[in-house]
């Protein structure tokens, strides 16, 4: 399967888990959907969701949870 | 006929150049962050600089149009797409109706100005159709743009010409780092010499928390502040003085540890000390910028701050020149 790279649209901070005390969202190896959730970014007071717009297995988070992320930068690898 | 928002990004909201002359009573004056682009996009379309069009911060909405139109997008790289065609920024751009805008991820900046040709006729309070939301003033029922509104249109003042341009060197963006520069003031007096020091010396970075109302900053050293018998009603942290007017792009810096510079939809007043303002040529710019941006704030005296509007007037001046 095609190689796949979902995108922040927003700059921000970017959280893999949903609270701190939480587990992340997903992790390496997950199977992930069109639509699931997988990551949060903090930006003007607010956390937005970052759903997946393609399917596949996630092989890599490029960025570590808590760091700075632009928009258009890659968060998560599928394959 | 009006334009449908099908999704409206993450906040996107109508503004003009805002409503001055009820900062007395606590209604800032509002109105585009980054007034530049918005007047310019305005002109782009035919409009009137003043006329009312969309702020979107970050992330685009998705319009359709139910009428032929010329749109306009200036101030972030926020690549427009017609009908999924890439587009011009700063260009002005048409649009048939049935057609689709919708947007690129952001580029370069951080705020957007969509100007339609007639400009975005809701209904306007105090003056003005610019968005305060705080206070539930103009925009949509007092409110950010969300889908399924439909945003009616004026009436065109004259015909746009349709790929007309900026030029490049017209257009203006922060650096990167980014450089604002400050007039010392106010109660600057309240820092140490050591602390006026390291706030110009430190490289700061734009927070999360940043705003239509204020722009927080973080990563510089703390500021120390000079000992004294706290004033009556002024609180117990050394930040804090009697209550005062805060100006529009003044730096105020809670407890000395991160610096918040007021923007268009300010409070009008409070209790905590400010170090000096932004000036006013670079008030656009804090509108541009994104979170994280490394940002170096420059000390000027208040000759270089009046030279510096009259280079922003002359700039404006060369963009109406270049497309008029």
């Amino acid at each position: 399967m095609a190689k796949h790279e979902v995108k922040s649209p927003i700059p921000g901070t970017f959280y893999r888990k949903p609270a701190p005390d939480q587990p992340p969202f997903k992790e390496v190896g997950d199977t992930v959907a069109k639509g699931d959730t997988v990551a949060i970014v903090e930006v003007m007071k607010s956390f937005h969701e970052i759903k997946s717009d393609g399917d596949g297995n996630i092989t890599a988070f490029p960025i570590d949870d808590a760091e700075p992320v632009m928009a258009g930068q890659t968060i998560v690898e599928l394959d | 006929m009006p334009i449908n928002v099908i999704s409206a990004g993450i906040a996107t909201t109508i503004q003009d150049l805002g409503r001055p002359g009820y900062y007395h009573l606590g209604i800032p004056m509002g109105g585009a962050m980054d007034r530049l682009a918005l007047r310019t996009a305005n002109l782009l379309v035919g409009n009137e600089e003043d006329a009312a069009g969309l702020e979107s911060v970050f992330v685009g909405p998705e319009l359709e149009f139910t009428e032929d139109a010329t749109v306009a997008v200036c101030g972030a790289e926020l690549p427009p797409k017609v009908d999924g065609e890439a587009r011009e920024t700063w260009t002005a751009i048409p649009i048939k109706a049935g057609q689709v805008l919708s947007f690129e991820f952001l580029k370069a900046g951080a705020r957007a100005y969509i100007a339609i040709s007639g400009g975005i006729n809701t209904p306007p309070m105090l003056g003005s159709r610019s968005t305060y939301a705080i206070g539930a003033l103009g925009g949509v029922d007092g409110r950010a743009v969300q889908p399924g509104d439909t945003l009616p249109l004026g009436k065109m003042s004259k015909p746009a010409s349709e790929g007309l341009t900026v030029p490049e060197k017209l257009r203006r963006l922060p650096s990167n780092p980014a450089e604002l520069r400050v007039l010392p003031g106010l109660y600057w007096h309240r820092i140490t010499e050591n602390a006026q020091k390291n706030f110009f010396d430190d490289t700061w970075k734009v927070a999360n928390e940043a705003d239509r109302m204020g722009y927080r900053f973080q990563g510089g050293r703390k500021l120390d502040f000079v000992e004294r018998e706290q004033p009556y009603s002024a609180g117990a942290d050394p930040s804090n003085i009697t209550d005062a007017c805060y100006p529009y792009g003044s730096v105020q810096v809670p407890s000395g540890t991160e610096p918040i510079i007021l923007h268009r939809d300010a409070v009008s007043g409070g209790g905590y000390f400010m170090l000096g303002t932004v000036i006013s040529a670079d008030m656009d710019l804090i509108g541009q910028l994104q979170p994280h941006t490394p940002t170096r704030f420059v000390k000027v005296d208040m000759e270089t701050a009046l030279a510096a509007r009259h280079d922003r007037a002359a700039a404006m001046n060369a963009i109406r020149e270049a497309i008029s």
